[in-house]
């Protein structure tokens, strides 16, 4: 009974909104730059936010951050105003990384971190174990216009963290990072994560966050063109499932003649090779017909479609839904 | 937004700025240049009247208050030109402004932070320029070279409040640099040309007191009042300064002017950065 209340109480936590943004709109002279912008982020979420440039993410980051104020409409961030005077307070749980992290060349890093903590009030003893933690504890005494790009980043990966924040903006965040630094970044962010904070991304590299957020939202010219988590994207918009083929040497007859039975499904021939694609629904029943075919197939790969597929389906190129 | 002033965040933002002055040896560079014209003036200030060697303290501050004049508030427009529009053409003001920190503190700290490197610049370096010469100089002398360091401070504090203003409002570094030299300009060159045409235009019916009030909308020219009203010795050196009305040679009511020439753009650019 205690352990079902503990439960729903948990839950009810669980759906508390940190982030609400109510019809915001932000007009700079002729230029709409996000129009009746209306999204929640969950308190734990893992929240993506995804656009071609000028999409008006980077305005977004801003009016949530309370950097710009709205022209209309309201935003709140742990039920503050963003324009409200308690406003500074929720700033002290905020970690924000900007899309290129730039600071005073001249100061050391730990210099550099020791000035953001204490903007943050967060204690200076903690600096240190940061610097350890994403991996510049060697380089901590030496001046920031020393570092790489990776370094800075990871800096500015660092400034995120002080503080414990329980809410993280991260703009690019893997930007000039090599594999093993984009690595230690997510393990390092999946941590935070699970000790209960929310955290919003943006990133180019959609295959990167594909696999890490729980819910995203892809912005069109300032409009939000579709919001979910990336199963309901892909049912909002249906993008074909690519099957490719490698057929057994003059089998390409047998196969055509077979496909062609089904329709709605665009196949090409490349010698040996088959490119078939089709409906989600249609999968199966194309994998029975090629199954059925015995030896005139040597091998199957089944792609899905990415969430690459479906921003370009909505932001640049449009995929075609049957 | 929060309107309630944190002073800790605005400590935290001026020593940033002194120590990044301190690190890039710009405080120190200074203090050599001011040391070296002090020491110089000194001692070969009165080399026009055919002799060298020290001729008293209230010839080397006439001297060095012509100097002083054109220097200091060039040097406090280079300091302050960049403070905004450096940050936010970095891209650093950003992250600076996602902080738990108003644009005002902000803006307070970095004014301060530049104002105590230029403060110690200034000092330092008249200061040790008069060094060789200590054993020479009575209190007296000591009070009145004070009050000049003192007042140049000012007046370069004064320069570094239109700066800010400059650096809030300008679109790029390129631009505010450009309007940093042509204040500079304007204040120390121009604006004392333009008087002396406008009196000479009007054939003498400008009253002293328009003049001097005139005088009193250029901080450099401040700075210079200042300096001849507190000696009687530098007044009879300036045969104009005696026709100044009284309200405005009281070095308390020029004080206060001086003070308002740094409050007052200071709030102009405090207003304008948005």
């Amino acid at each position: 009974m205690i352990n079902e209340k503990i439960a729903g109480t948990a839950e009810v936590i669980q759906k508390t909104n940190v982030i609400e943004v109510a019809h915001a709109s932000k007009i700079y002279g002729d230029i709409t730059a996000l129009d009746d912008i209306s999204l929640s982020v969950a308190q734990g979420e893992m929240f993506g936010l995804i656009g071609p440039n000028g999409a008006g993410k980077s305005t977004l980051f801003k009016l949530m951050l309370g950097l710009i104020s709205p022209t209309s409409g309201n935003i709140r961030v742990h039920g503050v105003p963003i324009d409200g005077r308690d406003f500074r307070a929720v700033r002290r749980r905020i970690g924000y990384l900007p899309e290129s992290f730039v600071t005073y060349d001249n100061l050391t890093g730990l210099e550099i971190l020791r000035l953001f903590a204490d903007l943050k009030q967060v204690p200076r003893s903690s600096c240190a174990a940061l610097l350890e933690r994403v991996g510049l504890a060697d380089a901590a005494g030496r001046r920031v216009s020393g570092y790489s790009k990776g370094m800075r980043q990871r800096l500015g990966f660092a400034q995120v963290l002080l503080g414990k924040p329980d809410l993280i903006f991260l703009d690019e965040p893997t930007n000039g990072l090599d594999p093993q630094g984009i690595h230690d970044f997510y393990q390092i962010l999946r941590q935070v994560q699970a000790q209960g904070a929310t955290i919003i991304l943006t990133s180019h590299i959609l295959a990167e966050i594909q696999e890490r957020v729980d819910r995203l939202v892809i912005l069109q010219t300032g409009h939000i063109a579709a919001q979910g988590t990336l199963a309901q994207l892909r049912t909002q918009r249906v993008l074909p499932s690519v099957i490719e083929v490698t057929l057994a040497p003059g089998q390409q007859a047998r196969i055509e003649a077979g496909l062609a039975r089904m329709a709605g499904l665009q196949i090409s021939m490349n010698g040996q090779r088959a490119r078939i694609s089709c409906l989600p629904a249609q999968k199966v029943a194309v994998l029975e017909l090629l199954f059925g075919l015995g030896g005139a197939v040597q091998d199957i790969a089944v792609h899905e479609p990415s969430l690459e597929d479906l921003f370009l389906g909505y932001g640049g190129q449009h995929v075609q839904a049957h | 937004m929060f309107k309630r002033i944190e002073w800790a965040q605005v400590r935290v933002i001026a020593a940033k700025e002194w120590r990044e002055r301190i690190r890039n040896w710009w405080v120190l560079a200074v203090a050599v240049i001011f040391a070296l014209f002090a020491l110089a003036i000194a001692y070969f200030g009165s080399a026009q009247q055919g002799s060298v060697g020290f001729h008293g303290i209230d010839v080397t501050i006439a001297s060095l208050v012509s100097l002083v004049i054109y220097l200091v508030p060039l040097i406090a427009m280079i300091l302050g030109y960049d403070a905004i529009v450096g940050e936010r053409e970095r891209g650093s003001l950003e992250l600076l402004l996602s902080m738990p920190i108003t644009r005002f503190e902000i803006l307070l700290g970095k004014y301060l932070g530049l104002s105590a490197a230029l403060a110690c610049a200034t000092a330092v370096g008249f200061g040790a320029g008069l060094l060789p010469l200590a054993n020479q100089l009575g209190p007296r002398d000591l009070y009145h070279y004070a009050g000049f360091v003192f007042s140049a401070i000012l007046m370069g504090m004064a320069f570094l409040s239109l700066s800010l203003w400059l650096s809030v409002v300008s679109q790029d570094r390129m631009r505010a640099s450009g309007m940093a030299i042509g204040t500079w300009f304007f204040f120390v060159l121009v604006f004392d040309l333009l008087l002396m045409g406008l009196l000479v235009a009007s054939k003498g019916s400008l009253g002293s007191t328009v003049f001097a009030s005139l005088l009193m909308l250029n901080p450099a020219d401040v700075f210079r009042m200042l300096n001849i009203f507190s000696s009687q010795q530098v007044q009879t050196m300036y045969g104009l300064a005696t026709v100044m009305p009284d309200s405005l040679t009281n070095p308390m009511v020029l004080m206060s002017i001086m003070l308002g020439w740094i409050i007052v753009p200071f709030l102009f650019a405090n207003w304008r950065f948005k």
